[in-house]
């Protein structure tokens, strides 16, 4: 399967979509269009008379008219591959499946291949960033899941200033249609990075670089933890990367530490880090070792609190400038100066 | 005051490889804009002998390329005066990121186009995302391959868009075993070395981050607060060390990412070998729009310790001390220093991964 995601209607998804289809029957593979949008430019329409069509069903129920792939036809018509377009649509009730996106999962059950095409509104897991931006939820929705199992997702893009500019003007303005293309665009990446992740592990090649930044804040029960979280959270959010927050297991640890360190800890729960304890002999060569088994590619540490250093009284922090190789290493003021 | 021309538009059409179609896209809209009526010429075109992207430039005016006579060698450059006094609406200009020979008067094409762009012409190019000055040490790391042929991000970030254009890896490999991208036997090392599936997704994923910041930062209203409300200012401290344009790329991509204030400082009194390097470095900074400083102080920790207080720094970039013998790891490296006389700031020590 095969999945355009585009941000806003009118990016050109439908279009891109189904000249791919138009490509792929030129060069003799068997095409198939299931769903058309009622909507379809002059353009679509003229790559449409260039492939077979089996037409959705019109569905009445309650007063909404309803558009439902023919899925019996389909089925015995059996191409190798069908262009679905509105991806989102549902069903009315009654229909063998809800929602749209489960037909196609059945004709892939079967062996049909699909290509589709959808609008980041129209994913459920975003739906409180949409509602963010666009002040409204969208009616129906497909899961992430279903995109990240896709074989392929390929991104359509436009600059939102053509968007405002078409006909069938949008209800949304430019610095909405940005943000929902940095969502697209984001959501997309996710999905190709764990291609890229499931790709290096099925092929057994150990990755020490990542393509995302990782930010890992070391916390202790004296860590000054605020600004240490929430600037790891402002970069991990910049970046679109992963926030991890650690602490290393220490026994004899005086009531007073415990109450501290659980106190950072939630903070940084609070403020989403994925929260990990470490275990071993050594501070530093238990921060090394997660570091890398992690990918991390930023840890941030408090500044040492010890006045003297040299060989004999290497403070953790000197261990870890020498030591460390892979990761940028970002030390903290103790306390806030301003 | 009807003497003073308005700048021409910049839109950039950004891949993420050779291949993904970003000159065929360009060129399609482009015919869009001439069948509605706009004055559009090519002034640069590199036809790769793909087929389906020549045929998107029939009609098309174009301007005559400039012939270079370098090493005994003829090159054809971009015409960016005859582009100029020709004085369409509409520039076409392909490869964005590329060096001009020797002798074509501006040294990057990037130059070329901010000269049309100046003579209120638009401009339509492409470039791929490996071509980003910040992101040249992320590639290296990924596939392995130094990009030689950069342009700065704020080059790109002053355009007025910035359109990514995007194919699965797995189709531009279809692409270029079908020998629609390059002959034959190129593809089939291209296949091999820089095109591998892993090489391709890594490079795509990139792309796309790249690209959602971008879109990010046009949906931030301009002049903005910082998120903070506390403005962030970094220091990157220079040396002679190669390791030096790593860590110039890694601060200021920092820094434009927090909206931050960028500076560098090199402490003088480098061993005269070391001289030239510095300079080389210092440039490279300047390139990048950093502030570049230089102060004195045989104490070279003291010394940035203080610049970094005078100029109310909040973060200090530096370089990882190089491995040093057991022994003299019993006197403090010059970053072991720094972070002890300034604990009161924020210090990064910076990675020289691979």
């Amino acid at each position: 399967m095969k999945v355009f995601l585009g941000y806003a209607p009118r990016v050109g998804k439908s279009l891109r979509m189904f000249d791919e289809g138009r490509r792929r029957k030129e060069r003799g593979e068997d095409v198939v269009v299931a769903a058309v949008q009622s909507d379809a430019t002059p353009d679509i329409q003229a790559v449409l008379s260039q492939i077979e069509n089996i037409p959705t069903l019109a569905e009445r129920y309650a007063g909404h008219e309803y558009q439902v792939l023919d899925l019996a036809t389909l089925f015995r018509r059996h191409p190798e591959y069908c262009l679905i377009d509105g991806l989102a649509n549902s069903n009315p009730p009654g229909s063998r499946n809800p929602e749209r996106w489960q037909d196609v999962e059945n004709l892939l059950g079967r062996g049909i291949g699909v290509i589709t095409a959808v609008n980041v509104q129209h994913i459920a897991e975003r739906q409180e960033e949409v509602q963010r931006i666009t002040g409204r939820r969208a009616s129906h929705s497909v899961p992430e899941a279903f995109l990240i199992e896709a074989d392929d997702i390929e991104v359509v893009d436009a600059p939102p200033e053509a968007l405002l500019g078409r006909d069938g003007h949008t209800a949304l303005d430019e610095r909405q249609l940005a943000e929902l293309r940095e969502l697209a665009l984001v959501l997309a990446a996710n999905v190709v990075d764990r291609q890229l992740q499931s790709y290096l592990s099925s092929h057994g090649i150990a990755a020490t670089w990542g393509v995302q930044e990782r930010i890992l804040v070391c916390l202790t029960p004296r860590s000054n933890a605020a600004p240490m979280l929430q600037s790891g959270r402002r970069n991990a959010r910049r970046f679109h990367g992963a926030l991890l927050a650690a602490y290393f297991e220490q026994e004899n640890l005086s009531a007073a530490d415990r109450i501290k360190l659980d106190a950072n800890l939630a903070l940084a729960r609070e403020l989403g880090a994925d929260v990990h304890s470490l275990k071993g002999v050594d501070f530093v060569d238990s921060i090394l070792t997660f570091a890398s088994q992690q990918h991390i590619t930023q840890v941030f540490l408090g500044h040492s609190q010890r006045d003297t250093s040299g060989l004999l009284r290497r403070s953790p922090v000197d261990r870890l400038i020498e030591e460390a190789a892979d990761f940028d290493l970002r030390l903290f003021p103790h306390a806030e100066v301003e | 005051m009807s003497q003073e021309r308005r700048k021409g538009r910049l839109k950039i059409y950004l891949g993420y490889a050779a291949g993904v179609g970003k000159t065929y896209r360009m060129l399609e809209e482009a015919q869009e804009m001439r069948a509605a009526g706009a004055d559009i010429v090519i002034a640069y075109f590199e036809p790769h002998g793909r087929r389906d992207t020549i045929a998107k430039t029939e009609g098309f005016e174009v301007v005559p390329r400039r012939l270079l006579s370098y090493n005994n060698t003829q090159f054809e450059e971009m015409d960016t005066d005859a582009v100029i006094r020709r004085k369409p609406a509409v520039a076409v200009v392909d490869e964005f990121a590329h060096t001009n020979v020797p002798g074509s008067g501006r040294l990057k094409r990037w130059e070329d186009v901010r000269a049309i762009l100046e003579a209120g012409i638009d401009v339509l190019t492409t470039m791929n995302v490996q071509h980003l000055e910040s992101l040249n040490d992320q590639v290296w790391h990924v596939t392995g391959v130094r990009v030689r042929e950069t342009v700065p991000d704020w080059v790109v970030d002053e355009a007025d868009e910035v359109i990514f254009v995007d194919l699965t890896p797995r189709a531009l490999r279809n692409r270029i075993e079908r020998g629609v991208v390059y002959a034959p036997e190129k593809a089939r090392r291209a296949m091999e070395n820089f095109f591998t599936e892993t090489n391709l997704t890594a490079l795509r994923e990139i792309a796309m981050r790249h690209a959602a910041h971008e879109a990010e930062d046009r949906a931030r209203p301009a002049g903005g607060a910082s998120v903070t409300g506390r403005h962030e200012r970094i220091l990157i401290c220079l040396t002679g060390s190669p390791s030096s344009a790593i860590l110039i790329r890694r601060g200021k991509r920092l820094a434009d990412y927090l909206q931050a204030d960028c500076l560098a400082v090199h402490v003088g009194g480098a061993a005269p070998g070391e001289r030239e390097a510095v300079e080389r470095h210092m440039n490279f900074a300047r390139t990048l729009r950093i502030d570049t400083h230089v102060v004195e102080g045989r104490d070279v920790a003291a010394a940035i310790a203080g610049f970094a207080r005078s100029q109310r720094i909040t973060q200090i970039f530096m370089g990882r001390p190089k491995p040093r013998p057991f022994l003299l790891r019993m006197r403090e490296s010059v970053v072991q220093q720094v972070v002890r006389q300034a604990k009161d700031k924020q210090i990064t020590i910076v990675a020289q991964r691979g």
